[in-house]
C-alpha cells in the first residue's frame, strides 16, 4: 500500500468531533493485518559482492536455514544474476523470499561493465510491474512482486577504504534500490581498525554523493533505535552456520586457534544489528520505499520517455488514451518509412550486382574471342608446316626414285646391301614414311643441337644423340 | 635451462687430521664466509597484490622495521583509473656483523582500477629494465662496480576472501613466472579457520598446476643431509602457499610481548606456528633460501633474458647492418642476402626446367608407342 504523506482532507473544511462511546473502528489496523497475513508477504533481497565474500553464508545465517547453493567459479566472463525464490513460514506468517545473487562480480580483469547486468535486472523487475499496472485487465493483488526491496552491498575487509569498483557500482544503484552497505568477513579487522574503516567508508560515500538507505526516524516507536543504528553503518558482519559449544551453550560461531568468534555476540560483530534492522523492524518500510520512491521514479522516467506528460502546452490535463494514439501513429509512420528505405536499398544493390555480372560476362566473351583467334592462328601455322613437310617428302621420293633408277643400271651385287639397309630401315618402330624421312635427314645433317627444344625439331639429334636418349642435356 | 648450481655454503666440521697427507683446502668454506661478510650482501624483494591485503604490514613484520612511515593511501575515487607505479625503498640493515642492503620494490595501484587490463605491464617492464641494465654493465669494459638491481624474489599476495585464484592472479603470475621467482602467499589468513586454510591451499596449488604457472621451487635436499633438515624441508614444501598474517603492533600474550593482533575473541600471534605460516616464510625467505633465490635469478631468469636478447640482436644486425650494438658480438658468417636470393632463384628455375623435360620425355615415349 502506498503511504502518501498528503492529508487527504486538507482541501476541505475539517471539523473535529468527539465520540459519545466506543464505535469500534479502532480495529481497522487489525483487519488490515489479518488480511495481509492471509495474503502472505513477499520480500526480495539482492546481494552484491565479489565471489567468495560470504553472501550465501550470510543469507543462511540471517534466515537460519540452509538455502541450497553451489560455490561459484572465479572464471565467469561476465556478471550474471541468479534469483532463487523460497517459501518460508514463521508462526502463521508466510514469506515468499527471493534472494538474487550476483555471480562473477569482481572477477573479471576489466570491470567497467560489471554494474550493467545488475542495473538491467532491477529495471526489468520495475518494467514488469509497470506492464502489469498498465494492463487493461490487471490483477495487482495477485501479482508476484519481484521488485528488489533491498540491496546488501558486501564490502571486502581491506581496512583501507572502498574499492573503486564498489564506488562506481553503488553510484549506479543508489537511485534504483535501497542500499545497505555491509563489511563482510569482519573477523579479520580489529576494533580500532574497524572504527577507522567505517568512518572512511561513510565519508567516501558522502563525498561522492552516494545515497544509501537511512532507517526511518519519523515513527516514534522506532525512531530511537533507528537513529542509533544509522550511526553504526556500515554493519560489520560475520556469518556462520556451524555450531560451537561456548560455555554451556551451543552457538553459531567460527572456531579459530586463537579464539571463537560468536555470530550473535554484539561485541564481536554487528550481525544482530543487521538482523534487527533488516527483518524485525524495517522490512515493511523497505517495501514501501521501494514502491513509493524508486518505482515511482522509474515509472515517471519511463513514461516521460514515451512522451507522456501530465499536462499539455495549454495546461489541460492530458488523456492517456490520446497521447497513446498519437504515439502509435508516429510509430507506424516511422516503421513505414524504414520499410521504404530498405526496399530502395535492396533495389539499388540488385542493380549494382546486375551491372557487375554484365561486365564480367563481356570480359569472358572477349577472352573467348581472343583464344579462338589464337587457336586459329596456331592451326594455320601447323597446316603450313605440314604442307612444307609434304613437299619435302615428295622431293625426297623423287630423289629416291631417281637414285633407284640409277642403281638398277649398275651391277646387281650391290642390291643385297641395299636391301639389307632397307630392311634395317623397316625395322625401326616408327611409321614407315616418317622413319624414312628421319633417316634421310639424319644421314645428312650434323649433330649440333645444344638444347632439348632444338633437338625436338632436329631429327638427327633425336635419333642419334645418346645424350638425348638418356634424357640428359 | 637446468638448475645445476646449488651455491649453498655449508659449514662443515672438519677434523684436523694428524696425517701428513692433510692438504688444508677444507678451510675453504671458512674463507668464503669471511670474504662474504666483508663484502656484504644485497637482496631485492618485490611485493605485489591488490591494496589492502597487508603487504606493507608483512614487510615490516619480516624485517622488523617500519619502511612505510609516511605513505599516502588513495581514495576509492582516485583509484578508479589508477595506473600501476613502481616504488623502491632501500635500507641497510646489519645483524651480527653481516650487512644486508635490502631493496623492497612496491607496486601500488596493481589491480585497483576498474579496468585492470595489462596492469602487470609496468611490472614486467621494470624487471626487464633491471635485466637490461645488468646486461649492459656486464658487457661493458669497466666491470668493477656493477650494481645488481635485479629482482630476486616476488611475493604475490592472494586474497583469502575468494575460493581460489582469480583471473587477474593467474594472468599476473603467468606474465612473470619466467622473469622472476614468484612466491605466492595467502594474505590476511586470520579470516580463515584451519579447515578453510587447508582447502584454499589445496585449491590454489591445483590451480597453479592447472594453469601451468611456474612458481619458485625449493631445491631438493642432498641425500646426505641430516634427517631433521630433510623433515623440515618436506614440511616446508607441503605448506605452500604460505598463509601469512602480519602486524605492526606489539601485544601482550601469555606473559610475553609479541607481534600480534588483538581481537575481542582472542589474540593472533604472528610468530605462533599454529596460527599462521609467517615463521616458515621468514625462515625460507631469509634464513635458508635467500641465496638460492639470488642464484636462480642469476642462473635461470637472467640467462634466459640474456640469450633471448642476444638472439634478437643478431637477427636484427643481419637485417639492417647496424653497427652500434651495445656489446662486442662477433658477426656470424651469414651469406649476403642478395646472393642468397639469386641462388634461390636459379635453384627454382632448374627445378622447373627439369620437370618440363620429364614431361616432354613422357609425351614422346607415349607417342612412340
Amino acid at each position: 500500500m502506498a503511504a502518501t504523506d498528503v492529508d487527504i482532507f486538507s482541501n476541505e473544511e475539517k471539523r473535529n468531533l468527539s465520540l459519545g462511546g466506543h464505535v469500534g473502528f479502532d480495529s481497522l489496523p487489525d483487519q488490515l493485518v489479518s488480511k495481509s497475513v492471509t495474503q502472505g508477504f513477499c520480500f526480495n533481497i539482492l546481494c552484491v559482492g565479489e565471489t567468495g565474500i560470504g553472501k550465501s553464508t550470510l543469507m543462511n545465517t540471517l534466515f537460519n536455514t540452509m538455502f541450497e547453493n553451489e560455490e561459484a567459479s572465479h572464471y565467469q566472463n561476465g556478471v550474471y544474476l541468479r534469483p532463487r525464490t523460497y517459501d518460508l513460514q514463521e508462526s502463521n506468517v508466510h514469506l515468499k523470499l527471493t534472494i538474487v545473487d550476483t555471480v562473477g562480480f569482481g572477477d573479471q580483469i576489466n570491470k567497467e561493465e560489471s554494474y550493467k547486468p545488475i542495473v538491467d535486472y532491477i529495471d526489468t523487475q520495475f518494467e514488469n510491474y509497470l506492464q502489469e499496472e498498465l494492463k487493461i485487465k490487471r490483477s495487482l493483488f495477485n501479482y508476484h512482486d519481484t521488485r528488489i526491496h533491498i540491496c546488501l552491498y558486501f564490502i571486502a575487509p581491506t581496512g583501507h577504504s572502498l574499492k573503486s569498483l564498489d564506488l562506481v557500482t553503488m553510484k549506479k544503484l543508489d537511485s534504483k534500490v535501497n542500499i545497505i552497505p555491509i563489511i563482510a568477513k569482519a573477523d579479520t579487522i580489529s576494533k580500532s581498525e574497524l572504527h577507522k574503516f567505517k568512518i572512511k567508508i561513510m565519508s567516501e560515500l558522502v563525498s561522492n554523493g552516494v545515497q544509501i538507505y537511512q532507517f526511518p526516524t519519523d515513527d516514534e516507536a522506532v525512531t530511537e533505535i533507528n537513529s542509533s543504528m544509522n550511526a553504526h553503518l556500515p554493519f560489520a558482519v560475520v556469518g556462520s552456520v556451524e555450531e560451537v559449544k561456548v560455555g554451556n551453550k551451543t552457538v553459531r560461531a567460527r572456531q579459530y586457534p586463537w579464539g571463537v568468534v560468536q555470530v550473535e555476540n554484539e561485541s564481536h560483530c554487528d550481525f544482530v544489528k543487521l538482523r534487527e534492522m533488516l527483518i524485525r523492524v524495517n522490512m515493511e518500510d523497505l517495501r514501501e520505499q521501494t514502491h513509493a520512491r524508486h518505482y515511482e521514479l522509474y515509472r515517471r522516467c519511463k513514461l516521460e520517455e514515451m512522451g507522456f506528460k501530465d499536462t499539455d502546452p495549454d495546461s489541460q490535463p492530458f488523456s492517456l488514451q490520446e497521447t497513446y494514439e498519437a504515439k502509435r501513429k508516429e510509430f507506424l509512420g516511422d516503421l513505414q518509412r524504414k520499410e521504404e528505405e530498405m526496399r530502395q536499398m535492396f533495389v539499388n544493390k540488385v542493380k549494382e550486382t546486375e551491372g557487375e555480372l554484365k561486365e564480367k560476362e563481356r570480359e569472358l566473351h572477349e577472352k573467348f574471342e581472343q583464344l579462338k583467334r589464337m587457336h586459329q592462328e596456331e592451326k594455320r601455322k601447323v597446316e603450313e608446316k605440314r604442307r612444307e613437310l609434304e613437299e619435302e617428302m615428295n622431293a625426297f621420293n623423287r630423289r629416291k626414285v631417281a637414285a633407284e633408277t640409277l642403281s638398277l643400271s649398275q651391277p646387281l651385287k650391290k642390291d643385297k646391301d641395299k636391301k639389307k639397309s632397307v630392311k634395317t630401315e623397316n625395322q625401326s618402330g616408327v611409321n614407315l614414311s616418317n622413319s624414312k624421312v628421319m633417316m634421310a635427314k639424319a644421314n645428312m645433317e650434323p649433330l649440333n643441337c645444344q638444347s632439348w627444344w632444338q633437338a625436338i625439331q632436329c631429327c638427327t639429334c633425336l635419333v642419334h644423340s645418346d645424350a638425348w636418349r638418356q634424357g640428359l642435356f | 635451462r637446468l638448475r645445476n648450481v646449488r651455491g649453498k655454503v655449508r659449514f662443515m666440521r672438519y677434523i684436523y687430521s694428524v696425517d701428513k697427507q692433510y692438504v688444508g683446502f677444507a678451510t675453504l668454506p671458512n674463507q668464503v664466509h669471511r670474504k662474504s661478510v666483508k663484502k656484504g650482501f644485497d637482496f631485492t624483494l618485490m611485493v605485489a597484490g591488490e591494496s589492502g591485503l597487508g603487504k606493507s604490514t608483512l614487510v615490516n613484520s619480516l624485517f622488523l622495521t617500519d619502511l612505510y612511515k609516511d605513505r599516502k593511501l588513495l581514495n576509492a575515487e582516485e583509484r578508479i583509473n589508477q595506473t600501476v607505479e613502481i616504488t623502491k625503498h632501500t635500507v641497510d640493515i646489519e645483524e651480527k656483523g653481516v650487512k644486508l642492503k635490502l631493496t623492497i620494490v612496491d607496486t601500488p595501484g596493481f589491480g585497483d582500477a576498474v579496468n585492470n587490463n595489462e596492469c602487470w605491464k609496468p611490472i614486467t617492464d621494470y624487471i626487464d629494465q633491471q635485466f637490461e641494465q645488468y646486461f649492459r654493465d656486464e658487457s661493458g669494459l669497466n666491470r668493477k662496480n656493477i650494481l645488481d638491481n635485479r629482482v630476486h624474489c616476488c611475493l604475490y599476495f592472494i586474497p583469502p576472501f575468494g575460493h581460489g585464484l582469480r583471473p587477474v592472479d593467474v594472468e599476473f603470475m603467468k606474465a612473470l613466472h619466467e622473469k622472476v621467482n614468484i612466491v605466492p602467499l595467502i594474505s590476511k589468513a586470520d579470516c580463515l579457520t584451519p579447515n578453510e586454510v587447508k582447502k584454499l591451499k589445496d585449491r590454489v596449488r591445483d590451480e597453479i598446476e592447472h594453469f601451468g604457472i611456474k612458481v619458485y621451487q625449493f631445491p631438493e635436499c642432498d641425500s646426505d643431509e641430516e634427517e631433521e633438515f630433510k623433515q623440515m624441508d618436506k614440511e616446508l614444501k607441503e605448506c605452500t602457499p604460505f598463509a601469512v598474517i602480519g602486524s605492526n603492533t606489539v601485544v601482550e600474550a601469555r606473559g610475553q610481548r609479541v607481534r600480534g593482533r588483538l581481537y575481542p575473541w582472542g589474540i593472533v600471534e604472528v610468530e605462533n606456528q599454529s596460527h599462521c605460516d609467517f615463521v616458515k616464510l621468514r625462515n625460507m625467505l631469509i634464513r635458508s633460501h635467500m641465496h638460492d633465490l639470488k642464484d636462480v635469478t642469476c642462473d635461470v631468469h637472467y640467462e634466459n633474458y640474456r640469450a633471448h636478447c642476444i638472439q634478437e640482436m643478431t637477427s636484427k644486425l643481419a637485417q639492417d647492418n647496424r653497427t652500434d650494438s651495445p656489446l662486442p658480438i662477433l658477426p656470424l658468417p651469414t651469406p649476403d642476402v642478395e646472393t642468397e636470393r639469386l641462388i634461390k632463384m636459379k635453384d627454382e628455375e632448374l627445378k622447373r626446367m627439369q620437370e618440363m623435360l620429364e614431361k616432354m620425355q613422357q609425351q614422346m615415349h607415349e607417342k612412340d608407342q
